[in-house]
């Protein structure tokens, strides 16, 4: 709960969700570089965030009416996920797994709809192995979240929840289903501009008898046994085998048609789709630019410059996503001083940061669900298949007040814990200014703004620095930084 | 204190000045009132609506045989007479509270409405749709751009979108759009209470007037707070809104309550935005009338009906437009999952006590090589440019020159629907 230096400071900001009072130790004496290889060599950390849940002196989850249930129940799932980026070991594998849930955006409403909501929640965040069936689509981002983008695609083409969310559950050799395969060109990879409307029939028609089935005991209502399941099936009798034509090069000699297959052999055309559009240039670019807007800058357009640069260590590397991460974080682009405080924070992001900053003590993460969903967050509902509108696009008058409105409530929750951790510091107004500044880092603050955030300690009257007076002005403090505007750029 | 519209506009500024919270905001309230009272209300369907099924051209035996299994029957259709080309037409049968306004004149239907080359994407559409320009779609939006025609300074609740995040059609160059998806919950939080708590909400006033100069995102970051902080005192009179009507329970509806008890109280909004979703059907619409997409009409037709039978007890109908569409229609042939697939052109609706209804355009007619036909005759090709609708409702209803905003003239060929 502390800077520690601005370089290291904007890496954590970026790479993870912000500095804690433990990652203080870890990183202080740490090079920016040393820093970027323990966030992206994270398999050398412990995966043990998950184990730690319940643990008094971590951040809590509730529930109502029922043991806490992240693989079965998706208002815990969203509990546990926050927890995960305030807690994990490795921030930068949550950081990287909620970039791709906003890539790969799979709702659950209408999962919900399908199949009712324990399969629903089972689709999105059961962890492997804890009941039968495929693990969750989050389970397999953050599995793959430094992974091979081509086998991702692959993973996400053969998803369970994907399968239901893009309707690749009804695209049928009769009536080729146009979502996923209008999509996985749109948005999953070349994105728009790149392809031509046949493309989309082609790919549908590539798509077809990718499909699912039910384990024995599955039933499509709420009152299957929690074990039953749905899993990715190939469905060759489902499977249109004629060739299919495509605007841009499905095979390395430039090859554009994909040959008809029979039946049984029929399945390798969606591999070799997936595999063109993966090592598509366009789709280097793509990433390339989302990665700026992630990690960059969202003020400044992408350098083509660096959408060239980080497209050739894309493509040299085989559409692995490690070496592209590792490049664009010890990058110039990244390191430059005008990149900090260049992003608007996603609602997840301010969350985890503001309560790593100001604390957790007793603070039950039951409490951040409504007001991320009135941020415009709300984990495992985008809007839809496009993901959140980001930048600018997360702010309006009520997210923005739902901003302040999750600074006020944190701070009213912590106002025992800021004033305990606060008082050594507190002997003099200017020392809790610059105690909770150290704290709680924002952009940095105009003149007025700081004038404002004076005058309100010294409304406090003749300072004392201790009981009500200490733990009124430390909260107060705390919800005017955590809610400024300052507070909201990352 | 509630203050009607209609008592606002009559007695003037002086009179009604106690009854609000925010003194300083007065003067751009009559500002903007002072330039028409007439409101715009967009109800937008999210995910591309199946226009065939909204408005069915029941005797196209094309329109049976390509759709065997989501079809509207024919006898249930609630008839609307027919269109200049002597298509006999329909509307959903659980538009009932539609076909009431229709009935009575206020419902103009605009059939075939797009553009050339319509885009399949939902994302591309609405971004076109938004900024009213399908050859460079990335600029602001045809109603933030009538925004910034308006005196400044612009008032803070000039326009109110009831979703969370601003539509592209709203985006302005000059200001924020509101986003005021819960008046009950457009509240101030503080930690504390009493006068620190005051003390506390002028500390944040004052840190969001910052003018951040040099910094245009912290200072965007910084009006939306400050819009925020200086709407608060009159989003609260819409929270104290007594419909005359009782509206549907879902979120559409209660959306348009809130719109309806803005324009009630007179909090000074001229254009209001709502969004319905669950249009992308790509399965299980239903068939036989009813089903998926027949809930959706359900949700669309009782919610605006309730909105305008409440406007319309209130006396504001004749002030009050409210114009329906969507990024893109459906593909004509259902695929195979019962659903349909990304199509072209549209169904816009426009209705209002100013509004002159009736069948605008013509059916398309679905037999495959027919003209009003594209893409090998998947799609509905467009009759009625979009953007002539919109001038329409810029130049006739909300009193601006549509060229400039529109970057072209497009009122030849616009339906007669004021």
């Amino acid at each position: 709960m502390a800077k520690i230096n601005p370089e290291i400071d904007h890496l954590l900001r970026r790479a993870g969700f912000g500095v804690s009072a433990d990652d203080v130790g870890i990183f202080r004496d740490m090079s920016p570089a040393a820093a970027v290889d323990y966030l992206v060599d994270y398999e050398g950390r412990p995966d043990d965030v998950d184990a730690r849940i319940g643990r008094p002196d971590h951040a809590q989850v509730n529930t109502d009416d029922h043991l806490f249930a992240p693989d079965i129940n998706i208002e815990d799932a969203r509990q546990r996920w926050i927890f995960r980026m305030i807690h994990s070991r490795r921030p930068l594998q949550e950081k990287m797994t909620l970039f791709w849930h906003n890539h790969f955006a799979t709702g659950y409403s209408k999962l919900n709809v399908d199949s009712g909501q324990t399969q629903a929640a089972k689709m999105l965040a059961m962890k492997a192995g804890v009941l039968r069936g495929p693990q969750g689509q989050i389970e397999t981002l953050r599995k793959n979240a430094l992974g091979n983008f081509r086998d991702l695609l692959v993973q996400m083409a053969q998803d369970t929840a994907m399968t239901i969310w893009l309707d690749g559950k009804s695209n049928t050799k009769a009536k080729p289903q146009e979502n996923f395969g209008r999509e996985i060109i749109e948005l999953f990879t070349i994105g728009v501009d790149n392809y031509v409307e046949t493309d989309v029939y082609a790919a549908a028609r590539v798509f077809t008898g990718w499909n699912l089935r039910g384990s024995d005991d599955y039933r499509q209502d709420e009152y299957g046994d929690l074990n039953s399941y749905q899993e990715f099936f190939y469905n060759a009798d489902e499977h249109e085998t004629s060739s299919k034509t495509f605007s841009f090069p499905i095979y390395s000699d430039g090859g554009r048609t994909i040959p008809s297959r029979s039946i049984s052999a029929g399945m390798q055309d969606g591999f070799d789709l997936i595999t063109a559009l993966a090592v598509h240039p366009e789709t280097g670019r793509r990433l390339a630019r989302k990665f700026w807007n992630f990690f960059i800058s969202e003020i400044q357009p992408p350098d083509p410059s660096f959408v060239e640069a980080v497209a050739g260590v894309y493509r040299q590397n085989g559409t692995e996503i490690r070496p592209v991460v590792r490049y664009i974080l010890n990058s110039a682009w990244f390191n430059d001083p005008s990149a900090r405080y260049a992003r608007y924070s996603w609602p997840a992001e301010f969350v985890v940061r503001s309560i790593k900053e100001v604390g957790w003590q007793n603070y039950s993460l039951d409490n951040a669900r409504s007001p991320m969903a009135a941020m415009g967050q709300q984990l495992f509902e985008p809007p839809n298949v496009g993901g959140w509108p980001l930048g600018a696009n997360w702010f309006s008058t009520s997210t923005m007040l739902a901003r302040t409105n999750f600074a006020a409530a944190l701070a009213g929750n912590q106002k025992a814990f800021l004033a305990a951790t606060l008082a050594a510091d507190a002997g003099t107004a200017d020392g809790l200014m610059s105690t909770m500044l150290n704290r709680v880092t924002t952009a940095p603050l105009d003149q007025a703004p700081q004038q404002a955030l004076a005058s309100y300690l010294a409304a406090a009257g003749s300072w004392t620095g201790n009981g009500d007076q200490l733990s009124t002005r430390a909260s107060g403090l705390a919800r005017l930084l955590v809610g400024s505007a300052e507070y909201q750029l990352v | 204190m509630a203050i009607s519209r209609r008592v606002f506009i009559r007695s003037g500024v002086a009179t009604v000045t106690a009854g609000l919270a925010a003194p300083s905001f007065l003067s751009r309230i009559a500002e903007v009132q002072g330039a028409g009272t007439r409101n715009l209300v967009v109800v937008y369907l999210g995910g591309g609506n199946d226009s065939l099924n909204t408005l069915v051209s029941y005797q196209d035996a094309a329109y049976y045989s390509r759709r065997p299994t989501i079809a509207v029957p024919a006898g249930q259709v609630l008839q609307v007479g027919t269109d200049g080309a002597g298509h006999a037409l329909g509307l959903h049968p659980r538009l009932g509270g539609l076909l009431n306004i229709f009935n009575q004149g206020r419902l103009a239907l605009v059939q075939r409405t797009g553009y050339e080359n319509s885009s399949r994407s939902h994302f591309e559409a609405g971004d076109i749709w938004g900024t009213a320009n399908p050859q460079s779609f990335s600029g602001s939006g045809w109603l933030g751009r009538y925004l910034d025609t308006l005196p400044r300074p612009l008032d803070a609740l000039a326009a109110w979108n009831t979703t969370a995040e601003t539509p592209h059609a709203l985006l302005s160059a000059l200001s924020g759009v509101p986003a005021i998806a819960n008046a009950g919950s457009y509240t101030y939080a503080s930690p504390n209470r009493g006068s620190a708590a005051l003390q506390e909400r002028a500390a944040a006033q004052a840190m969001a007037t910052n003018p951040a100069s040099g910094r245009p995102h912290l200072a965007y970051v910084n009006s939306t707070s400050l819009g925020a902080i200086q709407t608060l005192d009159r989003v609260a009179l819409v929270t104290a809104y007594t419909p005359s009507v009782v509206y549907p329970n879902d979120g559409f509806a209660q959306s348009l309550k809130t719109v309806a008890g803005a324009i009630v109280k007179g909090v000074g909004s001229r254009v209001f935005w709502v969004t319905t979703g669950g249009y992308d059907t790509h399965s299980g619409q239903g068939g036989g009338g009813g089903g998926a997409y027949a809930n959706l009409m359900g949700t669309l037709g009782d919610g605006v009906a309730a909105f305008y039978n409440d406007v319309r007890n209130q006396g504001l109908a004749s002030d009050t437009t409210v114009i329906v569409y969507s990024e893109f229609s459906r593909r004509i042939s259902e695929n195979g999952s019962g659903g349909t697939d990304h199509g072209a052109a549209g169904l816009m609706m426009v209705l209002g006590g100013s509004v002159r209804g009736g069948l605008h355009g013509t059916a398309p007619v679905l037999s495959p090589g027919h003209p009003t036909l594209e893409n090998s005759s998947g799609d509905v090709h467009y009759e009625t440019d979009f953007r002539s609708v919109y001038a329409k409702l810029l130049d006739s209803w909300l009193g601006v020159n549509s060229v400039p905003i529109l970057n072209g003239d497009f009122r030849t060929g616009a339906p007669a629907i004021f």
